[in-house]
């Protein structure tokens, strides 16, 4: 799917720019995520373009993708502000707008929450076994086979999958789905 | 005592040996727990990736079913990602009553109701709190001195909601770590981020950070978690971390209640030191 246009992400923003409305671009963000070496915008540098409306530049880097919702720039911000949350609304809108960069998170999260709709709970082979038929790559199992078979032999993994079978949780995420429409 | 008990998905499969241990543990200080009957998935981080209610409705459903029981209106939650979902859902509804309206029509598809009197507790928590360490220190009888172990927290029991420990420079492990005789190791990565699910979907920078806390545990003889993804990702890849770096950083990681149950006398089988990714031998040669 392309990328959508400005007036669409606009829309879709406009929650999370009202939560960082009173960030006085201090840095304390910044300076407290464990993953900065990893973006090409710092989070103090997002929090700008969200209030200036450059939403583009932002959704076109892929530094709210690398956070780990490990809550110090949550914790330390001397505005209160809940920064974890506004990076994990950001990766919610990346996921509805299909998102190049963010395809790979996204199916990752979907084959889990997937497994989870039809189990109530996660059945971790079946959500990663899902998780690499959508990805349509081959080599990227390879990557993953190691700790695999070593889940497996030790008894903490096991194939158990879910054809056809009604889901435990449907009619809850049915229902939050129309709630959020 | 009384506790409910939330285990979640991890427990039931990846970090088995946490359940296993936990209840152990529990058993030997006179805790008795009841399991949430039908509980579901918190919704780890996915669901807030991904739904805004969702990440709501998903743990909100499992505290609703524990407002159903009656032994105690305490959960204990082993898994830190869990307990930081389910309080979320704690501390929001005692607020926002628009949100509590909004997860219980979600609810009400499955005829539960969600009132808002249970209150969250994470194992640390519990045991630091709530266990008298005495109970510790006498069973164990100093079994475990001459050990050095390093306390590893990680990031959602401590943060954002800072319950029971401080949130920049924890220290709760230490008392119960010293209860057994051993020495808790001097770092500062105990509150770290070890890279949570970066480590599967974006490898390259998850590993990065997991080297750094293993680097940093040299000197130590075993790394103690408190929660499955930091367990997972701090034992799964070193050998693969140490050929990159160049250095040996293998070294045995185990769950607290594994660590304080060998302690007090139970056994390797008991606490399930098989299940471990990571090799205890140099722990076991040393004492247990």
């Amino acid at each position: 799917m392309g990328q959508a246009n400005n007036k669409g992400y606009l829309e879709q923003t406009e929650t999370i720019k009202t939560m960082i409305q009173t960030c006085i671009q201090c840095g304390t963000c910044t300076a407290s995520c464990p993953n900065i070496e990893f973006m090409d915008i710092t989070p103090r540098h997002m929090w700008r373009l969200l209030m200036t409306d450059h939403v583009d530049q932002l959704f076109s880097s892929k530094s709210f993708i690398m956070c780990s919702s490990c809550y110090y720039c949550t914790l330390r911000c001397p505005r209160g502000l809940e920064l974890t949350n506004a990076m994990s609304q950001l990766k919610q809108v990346a996921s509805k707008l299909r998102l190049k960069q963010f395809r790979r998170s996204s199916l990752f999260y979907e084959a889990f929450l997937n497994s989870v709709k039809n189990h109530g709970r996660v059945k971790e082979m079946e959500f990663m076994t899902n998780y690499f038929i959508s990805m349509k790559n081959p080599v990227i199992p390879f990557a993953y086979a190691s700790l695999g078979i070593k889940l497996l032999a030790k008894g903490k993994i096991r194939p158990e999958f879910s054809f056809g079978r009604k889901g435990k949780l449907t009619a809850l995420f049915k229902k939050v789905a129309e709630l959020e429409e | 005592m009384k506790y409910l008990y939330y285990p979640g998905c991890s427990l039931e499969g990846t970090s088995a040996e946490y359940d296993i241990s936990t209840k152990v543990l529990m058993e030997a200080v006179d805790v008795q727990l009841s399991e949430i009957e039908d509980w579901t998935c918190c919704g780890a981080t996915a669901a807030e990736s991904q739904s805004h209610l969702l990440s709501y409705v998903l743990p909100a459903r499992n505290l609703a079913l524990a407002e159903k029981m009656n032994s105690s209106n305490q959960i204990l939650v082993p898994c830190s990602a869990c307990y930081l979902n389910l309080k979320k859902v704690e501390e929001a509804i005692k607020n926002d009553k628009d949100l509590l309206r909004k997860i219980n029509s979600v609810l009400a598809q499955e005829d539960l109701v969600l009132k808002g009197d249970v209150i969250v507790r994470h194992l640390l928590d519990v045991l630091s709190n709530d266990i008298d360490i005495e109970t510790i220190k006498e069973t164990s009888q100093n079994k475990l001195s001459g050990l050095t172990v390093a306390p590893y927290y990680g990031c959602q029991c401590l943060r954002p909601f800072t319950i029971f420990d401080d949130p920049e420079d924890p220290h709760s492990m230490d008392e119960l770590i010293r209860a057994t005789g051993a020495q808790s190791f001097e770092w500062d990565m105990g509150a770290q981020c070890c890279g949570a699910s970066n480590t599967s979907t974006k490898p390259e920078a998850g590993m990065v950070l997991v080297g750094r806390i293993l680097k940093s545990a040299k000197g130590a003889d075993a790394i103690l978690t408190v929660c499955p993804m930091c367990q997972m990702n701090l034992e799964s890849s070193q050998k693969k971390i140490s050929h990159k770096e160049g250095i040996d950083l293998e070294i045995p990681v185990l769950f607290l209640p594994q660590f304080l149950g060998l302690a007090m006398g139970k056994t390797q089988n008991d606490v399930r030191l098989d299940l471990n990714l990571s090799n205890p031998g140099r722990l076991i040669k040393a004492r247990v």
